[in-house]
Formats: C-alpha cells, sequence, structure tokens
C-alpha cells in the first residue's frame, strides 16, 4: 500500500472496527430480550437487581432533579424577564421536567452509577472465571447476570424518571414561591392545567429505553472486560461513556418521533 | 470415557494446542503436567465447551460434546478453578449448593443447605463456615470451598485446575490427599492440571506431559521417575538446563 493511502486505510479500519462493534451489541442485546421470556427465570436475582438498581438510585435522581427544577426555575424567570414573560415559569419547568431534564438526567445519574456498577462487578466476575465457573454449573451467564440486571434497570428507569418529575417540578416550585414571589396555589394550579398526559407517559418511555441501554452498556462492558485491573477499569469507563452517548442520542431520536411526526 | 482426538485450537496468532490426543478412563484420576502457557487449561475448557477447538474432536462415553443437550452434559462435570471462582455475592453455603438451588437439579432450600454444610464437612470445614461470604476466608479454606462446589452434586468427572497454586505446602498436601480421597470415595474420572509435582504424585493415576501443544509422554504415575523422554525428566526434576527452554 502507497503511504498516500495510509490515512485512507486508518478511516476504513476505524469504520470496520465500529460496525463490528454496534454489530455485536445488536446480538448481544437481541440474545438478551430473547432470553427474557424463556426459562429458567431468576426472580431472586431480578428483585435483588430492583433493589439496588431502583431503590438505591433514588437519592441521587432525586437530588439531580431537585436542584435541577430549582434551577431551571430561576433561569427561565431570568431568561423570561427579557421579555416580559415570567409568568411562565410553572409551564416552563414543568414540560422541561418531565419531557426532557427528568428522563436525560435520571438516565445519565443512573449511566454514571448502574453501568460502571455492572461492568465492574461483571468485569471482575469474568476476570476470576467466576463467569466460566456459572457455564460449568449449568447456568447460563447471559441468562442468570444480564437478564435480571436489564430487566431490573428497564423497569425501574421510569419509576425513577416518574419520582425525578415529581421532585423537580417541586424543585422549581419552592425556588419560585420562596425566591421569586409566585403564588403556590396558583402555581401548583398553572402546572397541573398546562400538562397533558402525553407529556409525562413519553418520558416514562424514554426512561425505560435510557435503562434498556444503561444495564446492556454495563452487562456487554462486563463480560468482554479484557484481563486484569485494568481490563476492569477500562470496561467500566467504556460502560459509562457509551451508555452515556447512548442516552443522549436515543433522546432525540425519541423526541423526533414523538414530538415532530 | 473423556477422548481427545487432534484438537488444534489458536487464539490469534498464537497456536496453543496443536494436534493433542488423549485419552483417559472410565474412573481414573489423568493428571496433564506441562509448562506454564502450553494450553493445560485450554484443553480443559474445550472439553467442557468453554473454549471451541478450531479443529478435532472431543468426545465424551462417545457422544461429541458439541452436540445434544449441553445442560445436561455440563451436569456430569464438576470444577475445581484456580482461584477457586466462588461467588462472591452468596454466603458460602449457598455458593457449595448453587447447583441445587437452581436449574434440573434443584432441591428445597434447607435440603441443598443440608447437603452444603455436609459436603463442607467432607472437605474439613465446619458448619460456621457455611455463612461466611468468599472474601471472609484464608485461601486454602477457598479451594476447600470451591472443592465441595466441585463435588457438591456428585458428578461423574471432576477437573481441577492447579488445586494447590497459591497454598502452603502443608494445606496443598491437604488438598492433594482430599481429592486422591473424595475421588476414590466417588469413584468419579478426573482430570487435573497442576505443575506441583507432590500432587502428581499424590493424585495421579496416569500422567499426561504437555507440551508445545501435543501430548509429550503419558504414562503411569510409577513411570515418571524412570521414563527416558528428556523433556519429562527436565520437568520432573525442575532443572533449568534441557530441551525445554527456560525463557519461553
Amino acid at each position: 500500500m502507497t503511504p498516500a493511502l495510509a490515512p485512507i486505510a486508518a478511516v476504513g479500519r476505524s469504520t470496520l472496527a465500529m460496525l463490528s462493534a454496534i454489530g455485536r451489541v445488536a446480538i448481544y442485546a437481541a440474545q438478551a430480550v430473547s432470553h427474557v421470556l424463556r426459562p429458567p427465570f431468576y426472580p431472586r436475582e431480578l428483585a435483588h437487581q430492583l433493589l439496588h438498581i431502583g431503590w438505591l438510585s433514588l437519592p441521587v435522581v432525586g437530588l439531580t432533579a431537585l436542584f435541577t427544577g430549582g434551577a431551571l426555575a430561576l433561569q427561565i424567570f431570568a431568561g423570561g424577564s427579557r421579555f416580559d414573560a415570567q409568568a411562565v415559569v410553572p409551564q416552563i419547568v414543568a414540560i422541561g421536567i418531565v419531557r426532557e431534564l427528568g428522563p436525560v438526567l435520571g438516565g445519565l445519574m443512573v449511566a454514571g452509577r448502574v453501568a460502571a456498577a455492572i461492568a465492574a462487578e461483571i468485569g471482575t466476575m469474568k476476570v476470576t472465571e467466576q463467569i466460566d465457573a456459572l457455564t460449568t454449573l449449568s447456568t447460563n451467564p447471559l441468562k442468570y447476570l444480564a437478564v435480571p440486571r436489564i430487566l431490573a434497570a428497564t423497569l425501574s428507569l421510569p419509576i425513577l424518571v416518574a419520582v425525578g418529575d415529581a421532585i423537580g417540578i417541586f424543585g422549581g416550585y419552592l425556588v419560585s414561591t420562596t425566591r421569586l414571589g409566585f403564588n403556590e396555589a396558583a402555581y401548583l394550579r398553572n402546572t397541573v392545567e398546562f400538562l397533558e398526559p402525553w407529556d409525562v407517559t413519553s418520558g416514562l418511555i424514554k426512561g425505560a429505553v435510557f435503562g434498556f441501554l444503561v444495564a446492556l452498556m454495563g452487562c456487554y462492558h462486563g463480560m468482554n472486560s479484557g484481563r486484569g485491573a485494568q481490563g476492569v477499569g477500562r470496561a467500566t469507563t467504556n460502560a459509562v461513556v457509551s451508555a452515556s452517548i447512548l442516552i443522549l442520542a436515543a433522546n432525540y431520536l425519541l423526541t423526533e418521533l414523538f414530538f415532530t411526526a | 470415557m473423556i477422548a481427545l482426538h487432534d484438537v488444534h485450537k489458536a487464539f490469534g496468532a498464537k497456536q496453543v494446542l496443536r494436534g493433542l490426543t488423549l485419552d483417559v478412563a472410565r474412573g481414573e484420576s489423568c493428571v496433564i503436567i506441562g509448562g506454564s502457557g502450553t494450553g493445560k487449561s485450554v484443553c480443559l475448557k474445550c472439553v467442557l465447551g468453554l473454549v471451541v477447538p478450531d479443529a478435532g474432536q472431543i468426545t465424551v462415553d462417545g457422544q461429541d460434546v458439541t452436540k445434544g443437550d449441553h445442560d445436561a452434559f455440563l451436569a456430569r462435570f464438576g470444577m475445581l478453578f484456580q482461584g477457586g471462582a466462588l461467588f462472591d455475592s452468596m454466603p458460602v453455603w449457598q455458593n457449595v449448593a448453587f447447583r441445587l438451588l437452581r436449574g434440573r437439579q434443584k432441591r428445597p432450600k434447607h435440603e441443598a443447605r443440608a447437603i452444603a454444610i455436609e459436603k463442607l464437612r467432607r472437605v474439613g470445614l465446619t458448619p460456621d463456615v457455611a455463612d461466611l461470604f468468599p472474601s471472609e476466608l484464608s485461601g486454602g479454606m477457598q479451594k476447600r470451598v470451591g472443592l465441595a462446589r466441585a463435588i457438591a452434586a456428585e458428578p461423574e468427572i471432576i477437573f481441577f485446575d492447579e488445586p494447590t497454586t497459591g497454598l502452603d505446602p502443608i494445606m496443598s498436601g491437604v488438598i492433594n490427599d482430599l481429592i486422591r480421597e473424595i475421588v476414590t470415595e466417588m469413584g468419579a474420572t478426573a482430570v487435573t492440571i497442576t505443575h506441583d509435582m507432590s500432587s502428581v504424585r499424590a493424585i495421579a493415576d496416569k500422567v499426561a506431559m504437555l507440551h508445545d501443544g501435543k501430548i509429550r509422554w503419558h504414562g503411569p504415575v510409577a513411570d515418571i521417575d524412570t521414563a527416558d523422554d528428556p523433556y519429562l525428566r527436565q520437568f520432573v526434576s525442575g532443572s533449568a538446563v534441557g530441551p525445554i527452554a527456560a525463557v519461553r
């Protein structure tokens, strides 16, 4: 190969590697989904993961939503005052939280907490031969480890998003009524009257998709972890980065699908 | 019972197995020896289906290991991993009874726990260990728990991957004796991988030496000190001088 073609070859190699990785993830996701409906089932593992992924993520999602709701109210009030539209704070906070910030920030916070933990746990299991041990004990690692985590994250993220929505709106309410002089009853009435069921439902659907992506990335990178501490560390980083990027990309696609069609 | 015929396996450019052929008879305790990186663990993993060979055939009781019901096939095996490979998210008794708590061999929980405690006792551990987590155990105790897990479902075939690596000589002797006793008592077929010549002498009926991806020598354990194969003699004597390169 002539030196002039080297950059083109490098681009080609990277493209092929990326397409190959997408293919591997897609096959892994399809296998995981196909196992959800096929026995044996592991309800105890599922309950354990619901606790770890759902319940234990509540504080981080709740705090994120609370501060975001408060900051959003301040920004909208300040921005709105430029064209005398301060009164729309309740409506914009509500729609911003339930359609976008609740699911996206909730998903990103859970990606940081859960994708990293899943990748580190499964990666460590791989390098210490626990995955091989599962296989020799007639247990499919994909079914036993990945399916309960993916199912738990997919089920618990919408609930976390719903709780985050309520707390985020409450954050906006708190700041608006204590710092910006809004009337409590009028704020709540404006919020409730403005929101439509689809605003909330679309955010919950986004939450379910983000939950699936978070757990999928954690499990995939954990299962494909390299050897040693460095391999597990890299798997953990890759899980968080890829889950975060996929959440943002999926958010754009879902928003296009839900609100521009 | 276990037959590997002309098995080849490469990882990228590295050819690990280059036509490995080995037969292990029912009820026999075969120990595979060989230098680090010669493919001993790969050989066991090929039998279990954890690694897929590039070529060759592996059968157990005449049945190709790649065909048929793999879960039923694996139910015939127990394996002690080099590092124990205990599940650190669950207590010791659940590790031992893992197979008895789920799948085809599922038993009621109290029964599975009773079997686990009995197997722990068999490997010299007291019932109070049952509720500890693997991280609370010493290396020797973890090996024993791994051994208890390997025998919990009374398998026909047991694989031991470097059972004494990382243990002091006394604990190595204890583990070797336990393996020998259990294999004899259960009438199981055993394949052990080790570098430890004291393990070889304690555990083996037959020894196979793996070198350069093939079985270099095999024969009864009684013959290892008198065999004239230079590779085996160097390995048994632990000499740095001989046909096996010290730096690989």
